[in-house]
């Protein structure tokens, strides 16, 4: 075991995979030699040499319209995308091709890429540096979509993601890439996705949510639990495919449902998870369920991000409401 | 006196021939045994009668939006006859006629433009990937397979189609920009059939020609008469050979037209003369190197309407074939959604399955 932040769990799994696998190969702008804008890949180039660890031209739909022909001849590439945002130029290639290639083709062809993607806020970023894109691609049929909190899920479920034989969008909270050290296995693992983790049990209050908002539900847990409510929160871990028996085994224990994401508000993975609450388990619940989430408002430049992301503050007077029903 | 970029240029103009119009050798024969020379005359008459019996079967109801190649039947041979079983093709709509060139049965065909997604499973071992519609994108797709036949040491090339239209998009850039960065074994095949639907050629760029744009990327381009399978086969035959010893990738631009509409939803007469569509048939691919083949006493007439007719035998199987099909397994739709069916996914098809099951006992009940 060593400690490690969660950005030295997603280099250290990387290496692990390509030195177990010799057909990953690791592309995108600026992770050789420089090994990546947050050093996610620093010492690849060093070890695995130009042909694995792959500095391309700064062209997002030719990264991973490459990366799907790679993947379909035989290669299991994990393409970077700088940040969430400049997903936007390859959203065709994810969308028409990545998501579909299997389907398309009834399973002759197949395209296990995984697309790793420095995403969502709270790091005083640029316009477009700060965005969460799940929902763009949870309604988009063919993908799978990780998120991970701790450092060691992130390694776990990237090895899970570069093994899996389809497509993984792998979504980073670049907020929490050195926010914590943590104990991480040196050796190779996988945390299986589509499973989601309980990060604090609880009996009065479930509250669902995943990545950077993680650690803003345990701080709101703990305020809550001051009060005397206690709050079970349940990291999902995987947003396609959701882990319906955790959603729905936490609703049963606790009857009342705060959902919490960063997205903006409307048709975010919070309506999603409520929409699911309502198909399976809506006689058990006590009370409306409540969603905390961002506005329906561009990400706003850094003097606004704390306006626009949720709180603890925020989660907590939701709880309050959720638990006084 | 030619001015620095009228040097530049020209070879980039240049039109590389075979055989001129009435089908005389106009420049260097490629090497091709008698018995090629008839397979690849054979190829381009079955792609004819198969275009022109698919177009009928449109009109019928028979089949859903059609995109016909007639026409174009020289490039579509020409492309992938000198290819290898490890070789790829990355086709569009309208290279059906490339993709049984490499293997794929007319049945697949067919039954991809009934509306059956199982026609766009290549066989196993057929290295012919699915159909694009979104334009210029599998140019991507091709370069990056033709980047892992390099990465992996293996000398397989990549074949990515593309429109004249197609050109006008970043993927047709970007696909070129990687191809020539990383020198990969890949050729990026241009039908300049001179209109995106509607839109002329003028419309899609000042250049003066496609095969000018390999100047930016500092990779060979080539132009081709592509109404003459001969040249075509010869400047793959260069290009496949370049790719395949590691010289990386060529850009090709043939010439040619297609006598039909865009699709079976278009009307061509609203944007170009039938004047127009004459001169092109005129300089009819198959026409060309029938009187190649009989000049040479390499075919006779007898011969020319034995293979009408069989060619029409084969096509006429092959549509009763995919008819006979039926209708598509409704589970299908589900199962390669994923590797492994998600809950969710589970749930759904259960629920269309038990559905469809009901309906059927109700029609029973009420029959």
């Amino acid at each position: 075991m060593a400690r490690m932040t969660m950005v030295q769990a997603i280099n250290d799994a990387l290496r692990v995979a390509m030195r177990r696998d010799p057909r990953v190969v690791v592309m995108g702008e600026d992770v050789g030699v420089n090994g990546g804008v947050f050093r996610a890949t620093d010492g690849l180039y060093q070890e695995f040499g130009p042909d694995r660890v792959i500095d391309t031209p700064l062209a997002e739909a030719g990264i991973i319209g490459t990366a799907i022909g790679m993947a379909v001849n035989g290669l299991r590439p994990v393409a970077e995308i700088q940040f969430d945002g400049f997903l936007a130029p390859a959203h065709e290639h994810v969308v028409n091709h990545l998501a579909r290639i299997r389907w398309r083709s009834r399973g002759r062809f197949t395209a296990p890429v995984v697309v790793r993607i420095p995403s969502f806020g709270g790091i005083r970023a640029l316009e477009h540096h700060s965005e969460s894109i799940e929902a763009w691609y949870m309604n988009n049929p063919g993908l799978k979509i990780v998120v991970p909190s701790t450092a060691y899920d992130a390694k776990g479920l990237l090895l899970a993601a570069i093994e899996d034989p389809d497509p993984v969008l792998f979504l980073e909270p670049k907020r929490l890439y050195r926010a914590f050290r943590e104990e991480v296995p040196e050796d190779y693992y996988t945390v299986p996705i589509g499973k989601a983790r309980v990060a604090r049990e609880g009996r009065d209050v479930s509250l669902f949510t995943y990545g950077a908002m993680v650690p803003v539900a345990l701080e709101a847990a703990e305020k809550a639990a001051q009060e005397g409510i206690d709050v079970e929160v349940i990291d999902l871990r995987s947003l396609m495919p959701l882990d319906v028996e955790a959603i729905v085994a936490s609703v049963q224990k606790t009857g009342r449902v705060v959902v919490l994401n960063e997205a903006p508000r409307t048709a975010g993975a919070a309506a999603e998870i409520i929409a699911l609450i309502n198909d399976k388990a809506l006689l058990y619940l006590e009370a409306p369920v409540i969603r905390v989430t961002g506005f329906d408002v561009p990400m706003p430049y850094l003097l606004s991000e704390d306006l626009y992301l949720p709180d603890a503050e925020r989660v907590l007077a939701a709880i309050r409401e959720v638990r006084s029903y | 006196m030619a001015t620095r970029e009228e040097e530049l240029l020209a070879p980039y103009l240049q039109v590389r021939s075979v055989l001129g119009v009435d089908g005389t050798p106009v420049g260097p024969e490629p090497d091709l045994t008698p018995d090629q020379l008839r397979e690849i005359y054979r190829w381009m008459i079955f792609l004819r009668v198969h275009d022109q019996r698919l177009l009928t079967l449109q009109r019928q109801g028979r089949l859903g939006t059609f995109a016909p190649f007639s026409g174009q039947e020289a490039c579509q041979v020409g492309s992938a006859y000198l290819l290898e079983p490890r070789d790829w093709i990355f086709p569009t709509y309208r290279d059906h006629g490339a993709m049984m060139v490499h293997g794929v049965p007319e049945v697949n065909i067919i039954r991809y433009f009934m509306g059956d997604e199982w026609g766009s499973r290549s066989p196993d071992g057929v290295n012919v990937f699915p159909i694009s519609i979104p334009i210029a994108t599998q140019l991507n797709h091709a370069v990056g397979c033709a980047w892992a036949s390099k990465i992996k040491g293996e000398d397989a090339v990549a074949v990515g189609y593309v429109g004249d239209g197609g050109t006008s998009e970043g993927d047709f850039h970007e696909a070129l920009n990687f191809a020539s960065v990383f020198n990969v074994p890949a050729i990026i095949f241009v039908q300049n059939n001179r209109y995106a639907i509607s839109v002329p050629l003028h419309r899609q760029m000042k250049s003066r020609s496609i095969a000018q744009r390999a100047i930016a990327y500092d990779i060979p381009g080539v132009r081709v008469d592509g109404q003459d399978v001969l040249a075509v086969i010869s400047v793959f035959r260069e290009a496949i050979d370049r790719a395949r010893s590691g010289g990386g990738p060529t850009l090709i631009e043939a010439l040619t037209y297609r006598y039909g509409p865009h699709t079976t939803s278009d009307d061509p007469k609203r944007y170009r003369s039938q004047e127009e569509v004459e001169e092109w048939q005129a300089r009819d691919p198959i026409e060309r190197m029938r009187r190649y083949l009989v000049a040479r006493g390499l075919w006779t007439e007898q011969e020319d309407e034995d293979l009408w007719a069989w060619a029409r035998e084969q096509v006429a199987a092959a549509v009763a074939e995919a008819e006979a099909m039926g209708r598509p397994d409704p589970a299908a739709i589900f199962d390669y959604v994923y590797a492994e069916l998600p809950w969710h996914l589970r749930e759904q098809k259960e629920k269309l399955l038990a559905e469809l099951a009901r309906r059927q006992g109700e029609v029973k009940s009420h029959g």
